[in-house]
């Protein structure tokens, strides 16, 4: 009986409904009523609606997924869609009152019927939405793991590890493991860590610094810091860190240089070639 | 207040933010690069402490106007176990996690005006301020 009523009365029920939505005066809301994609989704959620309430379970199910991972992936806030669909309840019921829809003998049903397909419909949208993120944090995780500790090996004996960003306990460690791993399979003579990348270097960076160097130097190769920015100095001098036991120069270019030195070997330009 | 933004510090990556903003704030007050960098990293060093000691808590950035003068100031609340000696945590190499020892000696020397105010089982407060010369 409410199918019916809302199956003819879709377009007013829909009208009614965009409209409430642009009374409201929130933010978030406005700034996804003036996203050009609000008629199409809005229509959609309203079909998926019907969908859900007619019983066409496979379709909707597999809808529902297809249009939160859409809606995600558009920015919409969650909490714009659960007010939404409340609103889309609210409208409806009060279309069947104002359309005379309503008796006192199936009202108590048509509330009830309403309030259990918009709860079960939040509820899987969150769940969906949840999901969602879910999956694309986790991945944002993984893909900032494989950034995170990268170890090149440039000239024979030579590698060198370059940071960018900021490292926190779990990168530290990472960088600690690959930094000794890959010393060892590459059999180098020299890591230079360059530190260009990293945005503050504060005492609890420093101390997993020293460690790295303090490791590297056991396992009997030579660790160098390059890339110190001025800024930087300035404050590792501030904050009274010691770094005498590690090499440190301001460029990379620097540090490739002293290290082929170290390692007896340099640059020189071709001779007899213009 | 206008004047005064907070984060909460809840885990690590709240660090981030917390430098984030005070990095911001310092931008827009004319701060150049070393006082920004000084700043943030005074920012790291006491919102690592709130996560490493304290749990949790919060850092507060607040933009300062005193007769004539502009600076920026860093508050850090926590209800943490609080400190005991405080004269003790603000000798350098003194750390009771393995660290370095030198964070709040450390933010001391990077601002220029530095408050400790802790009382065991109660948590800390500190405020460290940089002005703008």
């Amino acid at each position: 009986m409410t199918l019916n009523y809302i199956q003819t009365n879709k377009d007013a029920i829909f009208n009614e409904w965009v409209q409430r939505l642009k009374e409201q005066s929130d933010e978030t809301v406005s700034n996804v009523i003036l996203d050009q994609n609000f008629t199409i989704y809005s229509n959609e959620l309203i079909e998926l609606a019907i969908l859900k309430i007619s019983g066409s379970v496979d379709v909707y199910e597999t809808r529902l997924e297809d249009f939160s991972d859409r809606v995600v992936r558009l920015g919409w806030p969650l909490r714009f869609v659960v007010n939404a669909l409340d609103v889309l309840s609210d409208v409806i019921y009060e279309c069947m009152v104002s359309d005379d829809y309503i008796s006192r003998e199936n009202q108590a049903e048509v509330m009830h019927d309403l309030n259990h397909w918009i709860k079960a419909m939040i509820s899987e949208i969150i769940n969906d939405y949840t999901t969602s993120w879910e999956r694309t944090v986790s991945n944002q995780k993984i893909a900032l793991q494989e950034l995170s500790a990268p170890l090149i090996p440039i000239f024979e004996g030579i590698t060198v590890m370059p940071l960018v960003g900021t490292i926190d306990t779990d990168r530290a460690r990472q960088i600690m493991e690959n930094l000794l791993q890959g010393a060892v399979k590459h059999r180098s003579e020299v890591v230079l860590i360059d530190i260009t990348g990293v945005p503050v270097v504060d005492t609890m960076v420093a101390h997993h610094i020293i460690q790295a160097a303090d490791a590297v130097h056991l396992i009997g190769a030579k660790c160098m810091l390059v890339g110190i920015r001025a800024e930087i100095a300035q404050t590792i001098v501030s904050l009274g860190i010691d770094l005498n036991r590690v090499i440190t120069k301001n460029t990379l270019k620097a540090g490739v240089e002293a290290a082929l030195e170290m390692t007896k070997r340099k640059i020189v330009p071709l001779e007899g070639q213009n | 207040m206008d004047n005064q933004s907070c984060v909460k510090i809840i885990n690590e990556w709240d660090i981030v933010s917390a430098r984030q903003l005070g990095r911001n704030v310092a931008k827009e007050l004319g701060f150049g690069t070393v006082d920004q960098a000084r700043i943030t990293t005074a920012i790291s060093e006491l919102a690592r402490n709130i996560f490493l000691y304290a749990g949790q808590g919060q850092i507060c950035i607040e933009k300062m106007y005193e007769s004539g003068k502009v600076g920026l100031r860093i508050i850090s609340i926590d209800k943490g176990p609080g400190i005991s000696d405080i004269r003790q945590v603000m000798e350098d190499g003194y750390s009771t996690s393995g660290g370095l020892g030198a964070g709040l000696p450390g933010v001391k020397r990077l601002m220029d005006e530095f408050m400790i105010d802790s009382n065991p089982g109660e948590g800390t407060d500190i405020q460290a301020t940089k002005w703008l010369r």
